[in-house]
């Protein structure tokens, strides 16, 4: 499981942390590992949910690198996000299983239940959808993970359900 | 880009002394190990197909265009990245590479804008040439799918543009701005079809870039782009010259449309800096035909006349008939000149010889008197020449470097660069200066030890480190019993290793932790190769040459003296200043630093010019300003210098000006010295004449004329028509003639001509029967004095102290944009950058005082007031403020104090006590400078519409 899923729960129901706080501990914590930008960023991700593009230059600072590097870095993985993400994180697996189970349908649906394309977050800060590419779930396919949690065997009812499980709660589904 | 009629060899040559064998296209060829099979091929004169591949960069094997068939080997492998192996046998050519090269020059212009005609680098573009190497005649997958061709332009940055629509994101200018420049401003954003070359998370305006151009020179389509040839088209030829900015002596290409430049592009052949450049030489050019060009000689009698208009004839007529007046009223030695160090060695070499054998007095100086004069006497006294040691390859082969007193990133920068590169491959740095620069931390660097000192602490904290080399054995002992003075050298080992000399016993004069002072000395005594770098924070004291000889025993004293990697290296400021050393500028040397006073000499220089010369040495530049407020010293000729902006003490400099009958100022612009003169002649940029500058590294370059001199005459015809006016006709039609007088006059230089430094490409001197093709490094073998001599540098504060009154210490310097005085670079955009002078405060002092960041702030010293904005930042120590000097308003001079160098009179620039106060107006001074500012544009003759 990526990461950046496992404090989701926190992330969405305490006050927002002082990134920069987490973004210095971060840097404090890791930035003597060898190779400690990904680290670092991982690790900010996690608790912030996404890398501010305040972190740029505090790491490039934390670890002598340019900013741009930094920036290079951050923009090659999808993963990374740089804006908060709504409450709760679907993300639909496009890869070959699943799209052979239809898929495509499926992020249609999505994506006109909730009126917002990929990589989008519904304007009232609920949902959150991204692709992903394989969870491993193949054989359960077409699958999704909300906030961390993988769903196999999706149906429109089923996402249907976790939307308004979505919309209606202010917690994880 | 770079022109493509410049050979590109794909890849970096290797050095290696084995060799491999093998036949490429049936040619056989031998090439050093670890060459690519690519290079090998251009060496062959086979030229592969390439884009992502140019000699200035490590192979990275991306484009896919230089595949090529390798006998016994399966695939397609790329030749950039491929070594050259024993028998290889390597075909560039076959019906399977050709389809393979097509195909995927179709996917490149499948997503390129099909303008070529309109396109600025239409007739130079690799894209384009290589579309036609490989034949492409169709794009089979048409344009309609997903592009780039909507993507925004950037055009933020003065002078270049990026286009990401042409952009093949072959990644040579991300790898040119980390491996050449070392700044690593660039990266390829996002990944796969998405992916795009990007300065960071912003413009390239705002990003780290420092405009060096690098970036700009390996981009092989139009998507980085010099505004100029956006503007004005490719050229039509190019001359080889040399940069006329700092003392690293870049050797550009000018490239011409008929007599107009178009762009400067740093010359791949050029020994001092290999291809590189920096904002100032690559782009900072365009002041050289700014409209506020003096055009036209001119005279008044008084500076409260309005200036006059003349002919070239009347002007050194009446320049010249003063001077006779003069000396006919106040005597011989009541006149003088200054030569320039922006001048060419031939130039400065004839004010001297007009002062010596026209004037008849040796009252003749140079700028360097206020830059690097104790590093002339610190080096002579120790070692037996007046220069630096080493080449500036010397530092590929560095262990350790210590940087004392120089911010190379900003003054010297395509020499920070190299050092950088050297420094990522893991050499040591330590940095001694009381300013954390950048070089301390960036990027991929950083130093082992910041020695953070006072300022004015320097020879404390050099003789606290030969302390730690001396008392701990570190000393290499062989070396110096070889090749030193062993009495000089007891006598220092005694002074050295007093108690007062431990880091310990210092610690409260340097500021300076013992225990990083003899960390920093253990690291230096125990490397193979230790080099010493160095600039104005070294000489700029009263200690200046004290400073300079500590230097040059602590290099010595661990043995790294006389070959490569080693070496004392004073970072020369301007172009020409070592030249205008060797030339006879100081008013005791006649050329080659011999002095006056030898009975041989002058006779050799006296039977050459035909007349009888002064044994007497003659006035020095603070001399001359104390004589002039006597009343003794009455007229002066300056060429290419702004005394009253960038000498110390500015008040006692313009009431010296003010005394004087004559000044007569010969410079390319209306200067702040010009304020307070009587004639005008009007100078010639360095594009404008022939002649030759000598580097930080004594390497002799040509300047070559690009275009005739804008008021008619180079500087060098004006000093001729002078003399001749003064009755002491000089007789050369080329300078070429001169510097051939100058090789029959002096010892170091008998072997240069302009034939030979043609051959060569440079020399650096000494260059005579000893070494006809120049000495890059010296000291091999034996000092030039023989024995090197130890010298004892005993420590001794600075009598500028700060107390209650004045509590601060402030120290002046230079930023990588603008260049000494900002006469040149103002007149630039790099005023985008730096559009005033500033006060950097440590967070500490400036919360003391109330002083808030943008603040504008009165500075104030014994001597004078001025007011700035400060800048709040921890680069600062505390107690420490910092300014520059290229803004004739902001008066850091004014503040700068009367106090110099022991030996030389080099001004203590670098330490003056003060106060800084919130609120600050502009001071007094300033108010009377823009008064008198207007006063004096009001003379002058209004400009043409």
């Amino acid at each position: 499981m990526h990461p950046s899923a496992s404090n989701r729960a926190d992330a969405s129901t305490s006050i927002p942390k002082d990134s920069t706080s987490v973004i210095d501990a971060a840097i404090a914590r890791l930035g003597s590992l060898k190779g400690a930008l990904l680290p670092i960023l991982h690790d900010i991700h996690e608790q912030l949910g996404y890398v501010p593009p305040a972190a740029v230059a505090r790491i490039a600072q934390g670890l002598n690198l340019s900013q741009a590097e930094v920036h290079g870095v951050i923009s090659f993985y999808h993963d990374f996000r740089t804006s908060p993400p709504g409450r709760h994180v679907i993300k639909l697996c496009r890869a070959e299983a699943c799209q052979a189970m239809g898929s495509k349908h499926l992020e249609a649906h999505l994506t006109a239940q909730l009126g917002i394309g990929m990589n989008d977050t519904t304007a009232d800060g609920s949902v959150t959808v991204e692709p992903v590419y394989c969870l491993g779930n193949c054989a359960l396919a077409p699958s999704l993970l909300i906030d961390g949690k993988v769903i196999g065997r999706v149906t429109k009812r089923r996402l249907d359900q976790l939307l308004d499980g979505c919309r209606n709660q202010g917690a994880g589904a | 880009m770079y022109s493509n009629k410049v050979l590109d060899n794909g890849t970096p040559a290797r050095t290696s002394t084995k060799t491999v064998a093998l036949q490429i296209d049936g040619v056989q060829i031998t090439v050093p190990e670890g060459t690519s099979v690519m290079r090998a091929a251009t060496d062959a004169g086979v030229k592969v197909p390439k884009l992502c591949a140019t000699d200035s960069l490590e192979a990275f094997g991306s484009c896919r265009l230089c595949l090529v068939e390798i006998e016994g080997r399966r695939g397609y492998p790329a030749s950039c990245t491929t070594p050259c192996e024993p028998g290889m046998k390597v075909k560039t050519q076959s019906k399977k590479l050709a389809t393979l090269r097509r195909s995927t020059m179709e996917l490149y212009i499948s997503d390129h804008p099909l303008d070529c005609l309109t396109c600025p680098a239409n007739g130079n573009c690799e894209l384009q040439d290589m579309a036609g190497v490989v034949g492409l005649r169709d794009v089979r997958y048409g344009y309609d799918g997903e592009n780039h061709l909507q993507a925004e332009k950037d055009t933020s940055n003065p002078y270049f543009t990026f286009d990401p629509t042409k952009c093949i994101v072959c990644s040579r200018c991300v790898r040119a701005c980390e491996e050449i420049q070392g700044t690593f401003a660039l990266t390829v954003e996002g990944r796969g079809f998405g992916s795009k070359i990007a300065p960071g998370p912003t413009d390239f305006l705002s990003s780290e870039c420092v405009s060096c151009g690098a970036c700009v020179q390996a981009c092989p389509t139009a998507t980085l782009m010099e505004k100029t040839i956006a503007d004005a088209g490719q050229p039509d030829h190019s001359v080889v010259t040399t940069c006329a900015y700092c003392g690293v002596g870049c050797s550009f290409r000018a490239e011409m449309k008929g007599n107009e430049v178009v762009r400067m592009v740093p010359n791949k052949d050029g020994k001092a800096n290999h291809g590189h450049s920096c904002v100032k030489g690559r782009f900072a050019w365009g002041y050289a035909t700014h409209p506020d060009r003096v055009k036209k000689p001119m005279i008044r009698r008084q500076i409260t006349d309005p200036w006059r208009e003349v002919s070239w004839e009347e002007a050194i007529g009446y320049a010249a008939s003063e001077i006779k007046r003069i000396q006919a009223k106040y005597g011989r030695g009541s006149v003088g000149g200054i030569t320039s160090s922006r001048c060419t060695n031939e130039e400065t070499y004839l004010v001297q010889k007009l002062v010596r054998a026209a004037f008849g007095n040796n009252n003749v100086d140079t700028c360097a008197r206020v830059c690097h004069s104790p590093t002339g006497y610190g080096l002579r006294q120790t070692l037996g020449e007046s220069a630096g040691t080493q080449d500036f390859d010397s530092v590929d082969e560095t262990d350790c470097v210590i940087l004392i007193g120089a911010n190379p990133t900003d003054g010297h920068p395509v020499f920070a660069s190299r050092m950088k590169q050297r420094l990522r491959q893991g050499a040591g740095l330590i940095v001694i200066d009381p300013r954390r620069i950048d070089i301390v931390r960036m990027p991929h660097v950083e130093a082992n030890f910041h020695l953070q000192l006072k300022p004015g602490a320097n020879v404390a904290v050099l003789n606290a480190i030969a302390h730690v080399i001396a008392t701990e054995n570190l000393a290499k002992l062989d070396y110096i019993t070889a090749r030193c003075d062993l009495a000089e050298f007891a006598k220092w080992d005694a002074f050295i290793r007093l108690p007062k000399n431990s880091p310990e016993a210092l610690e409260a004069e340097t500021g300076v932790p013992a225990v990083q002072i003899r960390g920093a000395a253990r690291l230096f005594a125990s490397v193979p190769n230790g080099s010493i770098y160095y600039g104005l924070g070294v000489t700029e004291h009263s200690q200046g040459s004290t400073t300079v000889m500590a230097i040059a025993n602590l290099a010595m004293l661990t043995g790294n003296l006389g070959r490569k990697g080693v070496g004392v290296n004073p970072l020369r400021g301007q172009n020409n200043v070592q030249g205008s050393c060797d030339m006879g500028s100081f008013p005791h040397e006649f050329p080659g630093y011999r002095h006056v006073s030898d009975p041989t000499v002058r006779e050799l220089f006296s039977t050459s010019w035909g007349v009888p010369l002064d044994g007497e040495p003659g006035l020095r530049i603070p001399n001359m300003f104390d004589a002039a407020i006597d009343g003794s010293f009455k007229a002066l000729y300056v060429q290419g210098e702004d005394i009253a902006q960038s000498d110390p003490d500015t008040k006692h400099v313009l009431r010296a000006l003010e005394a004087m009958e004559c000044i007569i100022v010969q410079d390319i612009f209306f200067n702040e010295t010009a304020k307070y003169a009587h004639v005008i002649l009007p100078g010639s940029s360095f594009l404008e004449k022939d002649g030759t500058f000598t580097n930080a590294e004594r390497r002799i370059s040509r300047v070559r004329k690009v275009m005739p001199p804008l008021a008619g005459l180079a500087d060098w015809e004006a000093t001729m028509a002078f003399a001749k006016a003064l009755g002491y006709p000089m007789h050369y039609t080329h300078p070429e003639q001169i510097m051939a007088e100058i090789a029959s006059l002096t010892p170091t230089f008998a072997g240069v001509s302009y034939d030979k430094i043609e051959r060569l490409g440079s020399i650096q001197w000494p260059c005579n029967d000893k070494a006809p093709n120049g000495t890059p490094v010296m000291h091999e073998g034996q000092f030039v004095r023989g024995k090197g001599r130890f010298m004892v540098t005993e420590y001794i504060a600075t009598e500028e102290r700060t107390s209650r009154r004045f509590p601060l210490i402030l120290t002046t310097g230079r930023i990588l944009s603008q260049y000494n005085v900002g006469a040149q670079t103002r007149r630039t955009q790099n005023a985008t950058w730096h559009d005033a002078d500033v006060l950097e405060i440590h967070p500490h002092d400036a919360e003391q005082r109330g002083i808030k960041d943008g603040e504008f702030v009165a500075l104030q010293s014994r001597k004078g007031d001025t007011a700035l904005r400060a800048v709040v930042t921890e680069r600062m120590q505390p107690g420490v403020v910092y300014t520059t000097f290229h803004h004739p308003e902001s008066g850091a001079n004014v503040v700068t104090t009367e106090n110099s160098d022991w030996a030389t009179n080099c001004p203590e620039y670098k330490v003056t006590a003060v106060q800084v106060t919130p609120n600050g107006k502009p001071s007094k001074w300033q108010q009377e400078f823009a008064s008198f500012e207007g006063v004096q544009d009001s003379l002058l003759p209004k400009k043409d519409a």
